[in-house]
Formats: C-alpha cells, sequence, structure tokens
C-alpha cells in the first residue's frame, strides 16, 4: 500500500490526475481520495461518453500500477469473468500420464486441477496480482451484466476472496483499487450501492471540457478548440436523442485537426457532424439550418 | 468532534427521514473519511458527505437541499421550519411526471366520469355474456364482476433464451463436467454432461392512452394492467393523454380500485387530448434507455384518435418497433365489426405495429393473453404486420398493410 498512499490530500489526487491530462473536479478528486484512503469501490455513474473509463485509466498510470479491466455484458459469467479451466491442456496431459503409465486417480485429479492448469480471468488476477502495489481493477459498465453476476459482485467486494471448487479459497494480500462504472441503462442493486463510493459525474461545463479537449489534443488550435467545445456545448442544449459525449468532441477535434481545418464552418460541420452524432434522427434534426443557428449561438457563447 | 459527530448523526437521520438510502454502521466510514479532510474546506466536507451517503442520482437533489440547510452558518435566525417543509415535500411526492409536452389545458383536469346507469346486477350465469360485452358498455355492477373476473387472467408473459448455461438436457457439451468426471474413470470420458441456455421471462412495457376518447374503457384497462403488474418483476406502466406518466411506482403501492383516483389526482391531462407521438418521444428520451426496452414485449394500448403531429408520430413508433422485441397496438375500437383504422394517428403508427389486437371486452383480453403466452422465446423479424380482430382468439388475421 506505498502507492496510495501518494494521494495524501484531495489536492493530490487532483494534482496526479492532471499529470495524466485527466481533468478532475473536486467532486470526483474527494471521492477517488475517499476511494483510495477507505479501500472502497468506487461507483461512478454518468451518461455516455463523460470520460467515466478514463478515470480508472489515469489513476492506474498515475499510480504505477497495473490496470485490470472486466467488461461486462449481458451473460457474463464465472468462466469469462473469474476463472476457468484449460480443457484442452487437461486432456492432453490425461492422455501424457497414460502414455507414461503413471494414471493413479487420486493423483491425476489433484494434478489436473492446479494453479497450472487455472485460466485466470480478469477479478481473479485483480486478487492474485503478485506484484507488490496493488493493481486497479476496472468494472466497465457494470449495468450491462445481469442480476446474477451482481450478486456475485457483491459477494467478491465484501471480503475480496474467491473460491475455487477444485483448488480452494484464493484470497487478495492487498486488496485492488476497484472502479465500478454504470451508463444507468438499469439501476444497479442497492446493496451494491451502499458498498461503494458514488460519484455521478455529469457533462462537463463549457471552461472544464476546453480544459479537457486541450489537455488531450494539445496540437489542436485554440481558436478551433474554442469553437468545437463551444458547439457542442450548444449542441447538448438540443432535442437530441443521444447527446454526445466528451469522448465526442475529443474525436471530432482530432479529426479537424487530421483534416487541416483551423475554422469551424457550417459547411466543415455539416460534412463531419458523423463524428459526434451517431443517429440518423438527431443527424437529421440538425443538419442544414440548425448547424448555421448553433454556430451563431456558439460564437456568442465563446466570446462571452 | 463529539459535538460534529453528534451533528452528522443528526443530518444522517435527517437524511433517512427524506427518503436517502443511509445504511447503519455509514457513519462509521463518514467519521474515518473526515479525518483525512480538512474540515474548514466547506466544498471538501460537501463532497466527503455526498460521496458516502449518497447512491442514487436522484437522491443528490434532495441531499443538496439538506446540505445546504443543515450545514449552514449558525445565524440567531436558525429555526427548524425549513427542515421540516422539506420532509413534507418529500412525503407528498407526487408519481414521476413528465414534461412539458404540449401545452396543458386546466380545463380538461377534471375527475374520470365512468358513465353508470343502474340496472340489475349480473348473476355468475351472464359471466358469459359478459365476456363478450363491450366495456364501454358496462354498468356499475357488471365492472365490479368484471374487474373479479380480470384478476383471475390466467397470464404467462412470455421468456427469451438468455446467455447464460445451466447444466442438463441440452445440445452443448459441458465439458467442465465432462472433464470432472471422466477424472473417475481414470480420464476416460464415459458420460458426456450436457448444457443449454437458461430462459428468462421478457421484460413488459404498456402504455395506456387515458384520453379523453378512451374514458369508457380507462378503468378496465387499468385494471387490466393492474392484474398484469401485480406481483410480478420487469414490468413498466405508463399512462398519456397530452404527457406521459409513469405508474410503476403507483402500481406497486396501491391497490386496483384506488388507481383510478390516484390518478385523477396525479395525472393532469387525464381526459384530455391524445398526443401520441409526444408521449412516445418523451419515453424514448428520458425513459427507454434507463428502463432498456431491447428485448421487452410492448403493449400500446390506444383507440387511434390522435390530435398530434402524425410525422413524429410514425417517427416514435418506428423508433420503439426497432428498439423492442415485439409491438402489440391493442385497440378498443376494434371489436366493432364496422371499424377500419382509418384516423391519421392510426394510419401513421400501423406500418410499425408487429401486432393489431382488439381490447374491447374480457374475451379479447384473455385473447391476447393467450397470444402473448405463444410468443416464442426468439426474436422475430419485424416485417408484415399480422392483424386480427374480433372478440375471440386471433385467428382472422390480416395484412395490415392493406390500410398503407
Amino acid at each position: 500500500m506505498t502507492d496510495p498512499m501518494r494521494a495524501d490530500s484531495i489536492d493530490a489526487v487532483h494534482t496526479m490526475l492532471s499529470a495524466q491530462h485527466y481533468v478532475a473536479d473536486r467532486g470526483l478528486a474527494t471521492s477517488i481520495f475517499l476511494a483510495l484512503r477507505l479501500g472502497r469501490p468506487l461507483l461512478l455513474e454518468g451518461e455516455a461518453g463523460v470520460g467515466k473509463t478514463e478515470v480508472a485509466k489515469a489513476l492506474a498510470s498515475a499510480l504505477g500500477t497495473e490496470l485490470i479491466r472486466l467488461q461486462c455484458y449481458e451473460g457474463l459469467d464465472v468462466t469469462h469473468a473469474v476463472y476457468e479451466w484449460n480443457y484442452a491442456r487437461q486432456l492432453l496431459e490425461i492422455r501424457l500420464m497414460e502414455a507414461g503409465g503413471t494414471v493413479d486417480r487420486k493423483a491425476a485429479a489433484r494434478e489436473l486441477f492446479s494453479d497450472e492448469f487455472l485460466i485466470k480471468r480478469p477479478l481473479l488476477r485483480a486478487l492474485d496480482d503478485g506484484s507488490g502495489s496493488p493493481p486497479v481493477l476496472l468494472i466497465d459498465e457494470l449495468d450491462r451484466a445481469d442480476e446474477e453476476f451482481e450478486g456475485y459482485l457483491l459477494e467478491l467486494l465484501s471480503d475480496f476472496q474467491i473460491s475455487i471448487p477444485e483448488l480452494g479459497t484464493v484470497r487478495a494480500s492487498t486488496p485492488p483499487i476497484v472502479i465500478i462504472t454504470s451508463n444507468r441503462t438499469r439501476e444497479l442493486h442497492d446493496a451494491l450501492k451502499r458498498r461503494c463510493l458514488y460519484c455521478w459525474i455529469d457533462y462537463p461545463s463549457f471552461e472544464k471540457e476546453l480544459g479537457i479537449v486541450t489537455a488531450r489534443v494539445p496540437d489542436a488550435p485554440t481558436h478551433l478548440a474554442t469553437q468545437v467545445t463551444a458547439f457542442v456545448q450548444e449542441l447538448r442544449t438540443a432535442e437530441l436523442y443521444k447527446v454526445s459525449g466528451v469522448s465526442e468532441t475529443l474525436d471530432w477535434i482530432a479529426a479537424l485537426v487530421a483534416l487541416d481545418r483551423d475554422e469551424l464552418d457550417a459547411a466543415t460541420v455539416d460534412e463531419t457532424l458523423g463524428i459526434i452524432l451517431k443517429n440518423q434522427e438527431d443527424l437529421d434534426a440538425i443538419r442544414g439550418e440548425r448547424v448555421q443557428t448553433l454556430l451563431n449561438r456558439a460564437a456568442a457563447r465563446s466570446r462571452s | 468532534m463529539s459535538a460534529l459527530f453528534r451533528n452528522l448523526l443528526h443530518f444522517a437521520r435527517l437524511l433517512h427521514g427524506l427518503g436517502l438510502d443511509v445504511p447503519a454502521g455509514r457513519m462509521v466510514d463518514v467519521g474515518r473519511a473526515l479525518q483525512n479532510v480538512d474540515l474548514g474546506a466547506r466544498a471538501d466536507v460537501y463532497y466527503t458527505l455526498r460521496s458516502l451517503l449518497v447512491h442514487r442520482r436522484r437522491d443528490l437533489a434532495v441531499f443538496d437541499e439538506a446540505f445546504r440547510v443543515f450545514w449552514r452558518p449558525v445565524r440567531g435566525d436558525r429555526t427548524q421550519l425549513d427542515l421540516r417543509a422539506l420532509g413534507e415535500r418529500r412525503k407528498f411526492g407526487a408519481p414521476e411526471m413528465l414534461g412539458p409536452v404540449g401545452d396543458h389545458d386546466a380545463t380538461t383536469a377534471q375527475a374520470p366520469v365512468v358513465q353508470i346507469q343502474r340496472t340489475a346486477p349480473a348473476s355468475a350465469s351472464s359471466q358469459e355474456a359478459l365476456r363478450t360485452k363491450d366495456f364501454s358498455e358496462f354498468t356499475a355492477d357488471e365492472i365490479l364482476e368484471a374487474e373479479r373476473m380480470l384478476s383471475r387472467l390466467e397470464w404467462a408473459p412470455p421468456s427469451r433464451r438468455t446467455h447464460r448455461w445451466r447444466s442438463g438436457a441440452g445440445a452443448v457439451l459441458d465439458l467442465r463436467q465432462a472433464l470432472r468426471a471422466s477424472t473417475r474413470h481414470g480420464g476416460e470420458p464415459m458420460v458426456l454432461p450436457t448444457r443449454r441456455r437458461r430462459t428468462r421471462t421478457r421484460p413488459l412495457l404498456l402504455l395506456c392512452d387515458v384520453s379523453g376518447s378512451m374514458e369508457g374503457y380507462t378503468r378496465m384497462l387499468l385494471q387490466f394492467i393492474y392484474g398484469v403488474s401485480v406481483g410480478r418483476e420487469r414490468v413498466e406502466a405508463f399512462v398519456f393523454a397530452t404527457r406521459l406518466s409513469r405508474l410503476t411506482a403507483l402500481l406497486a403501492r396501491r391497490g386496483a380500485g384506488r388507481i383510478l383516483t390516484h390518478l385523477a389526482r396525479h395525472v393532469p391531462d387525464l381526459a384530455g387530448d391524445t398526443r401520441t407521438g409526444e408521449a412516445i418521444r418523451t419515453f424514448h428520451r428520458t425513459w427507454a434507455r434507463r428502463l432498456g426496452v431491447r428485448s421487452a414485449v410492448v403493449l400500446l394500448i390506444s383507440d387511434g384518435w390522435d390530435r398530434g403531429d402524425p410525422d413524429l408520430l410514425r417517427e416514435g413508433m418506428a423508433r420503439l418497433q426497432r428498439s423492442c422485441h415485439r409491438l402489440i397496438w391493442l385497440n378498443p375500437l376494434l371489436g366493432s365489426p364496422s371499424y377500419t383504422p382509418a384516423t391519421r394517428g392510426m394510419r401513421a403508427a400501423l406500418p410499425f405495429v408487429d401486432d393489431f389486437l382488439p381490447a374491447h371486452n374480457l374475451a379479447s383480453l384473455d385473447a391476447l393473453a393467450s397470444h402473448l403466452n405463444a410468443l416464442s422465446a426468439r426474436a422475430v423479424s419485424h416485417g408484415v404486420a399480422p392483424f386480427s380482430r374480433g372478440g375471440h382468439a386471433p385467428a382472422a388475421t390480416v395484412a395490415a398493410t392493406s390500410w398503407n
């Protein structure tokens, strides 16, 4: 636990993340600081593309530890999240034992179900890391997994141990730093939420988003960065099915830089709108005259 | 520290009273956390308490207000008044309401009138006649009798295959079991255990029109909604006229008989105009992603008398059909043999409907239940919409596309 101790104040966490080009506000920095201090999982909720996953990445590289990521999906089960036996190798081993004439029932069972034939999936790896400093375990988009997995996770997060029937119990020497993200496509169970520190990440303000853009795409001209950020901010106030997140802003500005544009005009927006709006109805609603209106409002915003 | 901690406990009790979920023992964490935080920095204390005491987004605003009131600088005029006001507001909160969709006219917010005529009470032998009688022609006693019959509706919601496995009776080899079993025979796989996919109930989404033109059916349909939702998980219900109101929480708390009175109080547009397109759009924007309609069976109950923008309705229906498993439109008017879905709204919506079924009497609701029970667990390809009418099982199916 030497590394997390480096983050010995909220300000230190803030500085640490800034060094990784992650712009965190005071609330998020406080939550991360407390998660490290209290050894509690941190649950980050927010719309898609506000930088929830990035928190874990930035934190792992700031602390200089490994990032272990578990992407959740429906039907995620023990064999993909925790461990699986390597059946092919086990079968091969049986044949080898047979050829050597050393098949003894008890010994075979013991040898076949040993560490050697175990495929470790993210959750087991996070407990059984081996290196001294605890890894950052990112459980991404937990809302996509089903309730059964959530129940399993609840058990894991309470005592950081996994029992494998054939092998025994694996216990973490130093518990990992757990970051859970959710896009809120469904509500997570309250029991799980109670175990965690909670932080809601909102769409950033204009100033914060501009800060993120300049930190992440440093070679973008200042004028263009301001224009793009202001445009996206205006776009978020429009009635859309799917509001674009910060990651889309970053993609867009990177694309504009790659296209060698240094000015955002109606024609440019029209050509590249597909980078920030990924829904046909939304594209139809914004394309055309609305673009110019939004550009004018954006210009007014960045001037003020 | 002890004075602070006493205050913290008061604060926790306040939050609990406001409906926040503050688990016992959490205050120990708060105490530990605050030892690491500069107590002079108000913002840091605020964020610390928020991280630990809030875990639902909807509680954030309540927390903010409570924090502001509770931890404000002490002055002579400090009273308990604000806190009580805060608590009261929370206690008498209306059901979740979403607007503003369309402008809402106060004159339309009148209490619902169920047409009541006094006739002789329905006898047990008249149950069969009641089954095929149109809801809008029910007498007060028949309504009570029908409600009893509805509560006995046989209803098994459709299910789907999940990605989870269970062992036994399947087509796929269960390697793990096979290998464990083989060690008993010196590594020779003598038995080959198999596994199969689990199934689970599909979510059901009900969107019910409670506008003026539906008045004669509203009571029975609400009874139906209550009947299918009570005691079941993954049923979401909404009502709409000019705007969309979520009913799920109300259904969980109240008995069926009281829903209508509660609706009259909380749904200001009850018996108002119909703006289906706007209601569906609100649903998409606010609820669709949170509730996850992807695998759901959607029942949209409306007579199709729509005063809103047909383009909006068309767009909303198209999106709804694309995002759900099966979109079923229930129309009480479809019970009448002379009915053709010729209204603007109905014509706009019909191409995107998977099943177009009647819902005007008990027999049609029975038929609906068996239709849903028969839905396959596998996905359907959206295409030509089967169309059925009459108060019996959907036998006479006509392609809805003939009205396009």
